[in-house]
């Protein structure tokens, strides 16, 4: 192990060579160059931009990619939006064992399949549900209420889901921002958005980057939650790839669709790196 | 700010209920006597667990074959998964932290790349490409290649192309911290560099190895998005749950659900316990 490139190097080089090579670089040049090919005949394919043609000109792909992103952004900003309170809460209101305590019962549920959390909210908001319950026994409603199958019950369990990825990097920001420096922006003449503004949101900046991109990437790429609390009306990208490239069969067209997809994650990740400066590798480290 | 108000206090009372109100109602209508999991209560019931299906016209999960099968499938893809994993994450981690070499970085840069890819982007290079090699194959041996089909062997592929992330991540980071000193004690009292291996270094990184083992099992077990689509004709758990949960709803998908639940925290309980120790 003393000399650099002994045979201990080559034996070590090869995993990570095979696994990086066989599963994940080579793949993914197959799906571009399958994204490239147009059917001509049974099994005859040719070069040809067909695929990304069809995704231009057939409104239910496009849309429901665009649908994907912008419903992906509001998401993720909502997650922020509801995890930062609670974030801040355990880094700088909690002492001690409740912390402690706090922080281990946001990691729970997460250690629960998503599967189990989807069910979990079919439950709560189906017509016959605990929520539809809830609302007839205490008069707010009259009659049954529907809540699944629509575009808030997707974006609550998107939510829910995203959650964990927001408020752990959140708090470990947050933990390290010293409380004198909330004071000094008091005793400067702060209110209390002014220091949120001023010293708590740029301090937090790396947690929301980190938690933002991570949250981000496992929404656009979900497909449990959109299938099933959306319904028929959940219309999910991901959706679209399984069913050309499992129902359909059309692999050059999932192709092309899965990296449509992959280039909207890539993307956003790349500009939120660059809107505020991060390395990839030490953000990822942190989530 | 600092002293929270009672407002504050009240919304992270709410964020709990809202974290913990989907697993209560999942694990409380698992005991409901009723053909859906839904209100009213009709009472509390085993059925769902342990009966025979006189009762509901469905058997419980422990009784369940297609549902047990399923769980078989999970565990046959998982337990590849961990101990995959593991070998080759301690070997990523020993690449890693104790040789230099060009273009070093990159390849610690890249092996990052699968968490920022969906899941079912991995699971459908990942099927192009093995296709693609069983043709040729075929074409030019006339031989039958099951593994490259989907199927289990492509399942357990899949999710090792991200998992094995987090395990280099893991068991990485402890050999970092590692103290060579240690290691040169071991070789001046005459240990050779595999006997140093065997009962220094590897002895100091196993509470890193038994948990990211652990981990890459759990999320083995519950990966749904890349598993769907390199499943073949053997669904693991979450794949037949998904099928399941949209042909209608049964307490049935509640008892497994808290099965799974309860086998998680069993696992991650573990987890916590190796880790405490490893500190």
């Amino acid at each position: 192990m003393m000399r650099a490139r002994g045979l201990a190097f080559w034996l070590l080089l090869l995993p990570p060579v095979l696994w990086l090579g066989l599963l994940l670089i080579v793949p993914h040049v197959e799906i571009a160059i399958l994204s490239f090919s147009e059917r001509v005949g049974p099994r005859l394919y040719r070069f040809g931009f067909a695929n990304y043609l069809a995704f231009l000109t057939e409104p239910l792909y496009w849309r429901t990619f665009a649908r994907t992103a912008v419903m992906s952004i509001a998401v993720t900003a909502i997650t922020l939006v509801v995890a930062f309170p609670v974030a801040f809460y355990i880094a700088k209101a909690a002492r001690g064992v409740s912390k402690a305590v706090l922080f281990l019962l946001c990691l729970l549920p997460f250690w629960a399949s998503e599967l189990v959390r989807t069910l979990g909210w079919m439950i709560l908001l189906r017509e016959t549900g605990l929520v539809s319950a809830l609302l007839q026994a205490t008069g707010l409603s009259a009659g049954p209420v529907e809540l699944l199958y629509n575009d808030g019950a997707v974006i609550v369990g998107l939510v829910y889901g995203g959650l964990l990825f927001m408020v752990v990097p959140l708090v470990n920001a947050l933990d390290s921002l010293d409380f004198s420096l909330i004071e000094a922006g008091f005793d400067l003449g702060g209110s209390r958005i002014d220091v949120l503004r001023r010293v708590v949101i740029p301090h937090a900046m790396p947690g929301i980057v980190a938690g933002s991109i991570v949250v981000f990437m496992l929404t656009a790429g979900n497909f449990v939650t959109a299938a099933l609390l959306g319904g028929k009306n959940g219309l999910w990208f991901t959706e679209q790839i399984y069913a050309q490239f499992i129902v359909r069969f059309n692999w050059p067209q999932g192709a092309a669709f899965g990296l449509l997809l992959l280039l909207l994650s890539s993307a956003i990740v790349w500009i939120g790196l660059k809107l505020t400066g991060q390395g990839f590798g030490e953000t990822m480290r942190r989530s | 700010m600092g002293r929270p108000t009672r407002s504050w206090k009240l919304y992270v009372a709410c964020f709990y209920i809202f974290l913990f109100a989907p697993l209560a109602v999942v694990a409380a209508f698992a005991f409901n006597a009723s053909q859906y999991p839904s209100p009213p209560w009709l009472g509390f019931t085993l059925e769902w667990f342990a009966g025979n299906g006189a009762v509901f016209g469905r058997p419980g999960v422990l009784r369940d074959g297609p549902m047990l099968a399923s769980l078989l499938a999970s565990v046959k893809v998982a337990i590849p998964v961990a101990a995959l994993a593991v070998a080759l994450g301690t070997a990523n981690a020993f690449l890693l932290e104790r040789h230099e070499f060009p273009g070093k970085a990159l390849l610690a840069n890249m092996m990052l790349w699968p968490l920022v890819i969906p899941g079912v982007i991995l699971g459908i290079s990942i099927l192009a490409f093995s296709s693609r090699v069983a043709n040729g194959l075929e074409d030019l041996f006339d031989a039958d290649l099951d593994f490259l089909r989907p199927g289990l062997p492509l399942v357990v592929a899949g999710q090792l192309s991200f998992i094995l992330t987090i395990a280099t991540l893991v068991i990485s980071a402890r050999l970092r911290r590692f103290d060579r000193a240690l290691e040169e004690a071991a070789r001046d009292l005459g240990a050779g560099p595999w006997r140093t291996l065997r009962t220094v270094t590897l002895p100091y990184l196993r509470p890193a190895m038994v948990g990211a083992g652990l981990v890459a099992f759990l999320m083995s077990f519950e990966n749904f998005n890349t598993t769907l689509i390199l499943v073949g004709s053997e669904p693991p758990l979450p794949v037949y749950m998904y099928g399941q949960m949209r042909e209608g709803a049964s307490p049935a998908l509640n008892a497994v659900s808290l099965v799974l639940m309860l086998g998680t925290a069993a696992v991650a309980t573990l987890f916590a316990l190796v880790s405490r120790k490893a500190d």
